[in-house]
């Protein structure tokens, strides 16, 4: 177990220091000075010779990498070039947006996609199975963000529900706040849930067919409580996978959908970053995200062992 | 030399058979020929020209002059739409077969190394895994602009650890086998083996994998367009078409409506496809995705 975790605690941390390295060299390779881009086309070599000196930019590379990797790790990603704030204050500003809403969607699309499985793989081969499936299976053909905008026309431009976008903030109050947050989840959450209500229906009709389960019935459990009791949990392996790779196209699809509800997240962050060539503002979001994906699947890894006491003993 | 291919052991004329019998096959085979038919035809004929704009013409309902409806500079949706699938299908084509060009010899490789060969491919694949195909499109475009090629270059990255994955794990399953022992008992070194005995018998995994990341990288494209970061004007894409429609959604609705059913309507197809083959190929096959 300690061998197991440490095993996958090694492996996450190489993969974020070779992932750093990625980002940072990205960011050497892009053409453009960065003290030039903050000074204009006007200033005079001397003064921008000065500022790449304060920046630290004429330090050696490996310098240079070492200390904005160390900066990273105390959260501080260096000073935007466009906004001549801190990094970390903008981030920090926008990441209350963008998270609650990733998690929000999170939750919805597993209490969708959970039921929906167990349900199908009960009725395995059935009518309702066949149309269940058939309806997970046009939900993953869903592009999240022509959804939203679907959405946005039925329960905005018609019924006039919920706002077709904007976030007041959470100073506003909760409620106004998640309200905004509605749609996008909604939109986020749905072609998720459809992905994910298949792998549970196909990993639960996998266990199903064990010599256990048939041992379960036959000692005359209920098969309900066969259903969530044995099967759900031994086919929680493959959900728990699967979860772990949405976390990361959940966050890809934050950015995007946060642009189609003018949401002041990370994503509009970033493309505005973009647009204005704030390049640390790009590296430093990318990085962050990145991490948040790692740091997610180390912990989709170590849940295994939880759910999987087999794992535990095994060396 | 004889090939091993043990999983169709019947001929091409059962094979086929069963293909019609599948609906799934069937739904998805019609539905994709139909988006590459509509590609096609775009070559030749569309109903409108769509590179010209006729303001006079800008925001139409549907008729039966524009079936679709017309855009914000009068240019018929459905021409479009069009034109659109012939650049969703290159792309989503070629990232696909940048994934498996350089994913498959890679998990191949790894399968038939193993050891420490094995585990540092494999951790080079999370270190890729861990940039979705939207982060390393951001990054691309930080560097080089938009544009179709990054963004074709963005998903086919992120194909790579997906073949490798497959392919290694197809191959794996293959090495311990009988006939693999007769191979390297003939002396065949690994390289040969590889070629000649492992990778026909993982086609069908590829194919259907292939299929699966054919259907994800048209709605990668779509969504790297849509946020501006895909193919650019005038080159009509439907992601691009969906951004332009959004502003517009409370005047002119079926801007969005229909590049969006274009998109689910071929990803659908190709997703019941490549269900579809993994059934007929291997019946005791379930999807991992």
């Amino acid at each position: 177990m300690t061998a197991y975790l440490l095993k996958r605690l090694a492996i996450a941390v190489a993969t974020l220091v070779l992932a750093s390295m990625v980002v940072f060299a990205v960011l050497e390779i892009i053409p453009g000075d960065p003290a030039r881009l903050m000074l204009g086309m006007n200033a005079s070599a001397d003064q921008v010779e000065l500022l790449r000196n304060q920046m630290g930019l004429n330090a050696p590379l490996a310098w240079r990498y070492l200390h904005w990797a160390g900066g990273l790790m105390s959260l501080d990603f260096g000073r935007s070039y466009t906004y001549s704030v801190p990094v970390i204050d903008l981030v920090r500003e926008r990441v209350v947006v963008s998270l609650p809403l990733a998690l929000i969607a999170l939750a919805l699309s597993t209490l969708i996609a959970i039921p929906v499985g167990l349900f199908s793989a009960g009725r395995h081969g059935r009518a309702s199975d066949t149309v269940a499936m058939g309806a997970a299976q046009l939900g993953v053909a869903v592009p999240n963000f022509w959804f939203a905008l679907m959405l946005i026309y039925l329960f905005a431009v018609w019924l006039r529900l919920v706002p077709a976008g904007g976030f007041p903030g959470w100073g506003a109050g909760v409620w106004p706040a998640l309200k905004s947050l509605v749609l996008p989840a909604i939109a986020l959450a749905l072609p998720q849930a459809a992905i994910l209500a298949r792998v549970t229906r196909s990993a639960l009709i996998e266990v199903l067919n064990e010599d256990y389960i048939r041992t379960a019935r036959a000692k005359g459990l209920p098969y309900r409580a066969v259903l969530w009791r044995h099967a759900l949990r031994n086919a929680m392996i493959p959900v728990l996978t699967i979860l772990g790779l949405q976390f990361a196209f959940l966050l890809a699809g934050t950015i995007i959908i946060e642009n189609v509800f003018y949401l002041p997240g990370l994503g509009r962050l970033v493309f505005q970053a973009i647009t204005q060539r704030d390049l640390i503002v790009v590296e430093s979001v990318v990085m962050l995200l990145v991490a948040a994906v790692i740091i997610v699947n180390l912990l989709v890894d170590l849940s295994y062992a939880v759910v999987d006491p087999r794992l535990r003993s095994r060396p | 030399m004889t090939l091993h291919i043990d999983i169709p052991e019947e001929n091409l004329a059962s094979i086929l058979a069963k293909a019609f019998r599948n609906r799934s096959f069937l739904a998805g085979f019609v539905i994709a020929a139909l988006v590459a038919a509509i590609a096609i035809v775009s070559f030749f004929w569309t109903p409108y020209d769509v590179t010209k704009l006729i303001v006079a013409d800008r925001t139409q309902a549907p008729s039966l002059a524009h079936w679709f409806g017309t855009d914000h500079f009068g240019r018929d949706i459905l021409s479009m739409i069009m034109v659109g699938a012939r650049n969703s299908i290159a792309v989503a084509l070629v990232a696909v077969g940048i994934g498996m060009g350089v994913g498959v010899p890679l998990g191949a490789f790894a399968a038939a190394r193993g050891g420490l060969v094995d585990e540092a491919l494999m951790r080079l694949n999370d270190l890729v895994f861990a940039f979705p195909a939207l982060l390393s499109a951001i990054m691309i475009t930080a560097i080089f602009g938009p544009g179709a090629i990054n963004a074709i270059i963005a998903i086919g990255i992120f194909n790579i650890p997906v073949f490798a994955r497959v392919a290694r794990a197809g191959a794996l399953a293959i090495w311990p086998r009988e006939f693999i022992l007769a191979a390297r008992a003939a002396g065949k070194g690994k390289t040969l083996i590889t070629i000649e005995h492992v990778l026909p018998n993982i086609v069908t995994l590829l194919l259907v994998q292939g299929t699966i990341q054919f259907a994800l990288g048209i709605l990668a494209e779509a969504g790297l367009s849509y946020v501006g970061l895909g193919t650019q004007p005038p080159m009509p894409s439907w992601g691009r078409m969906l951004f332009d429609a959004q502003t517009r959604m409370v005047v002119a609705p079926w801007m969005a409506i229909f590049p969006g059913m274009a998109i689910v309507i071929t990803v659908l197809g190709l997703n019941l496809l490549g269900d579809g083959i993994a059934d007929i190929l291997d019946p005791r096959s379930r999807r991992q995705r």
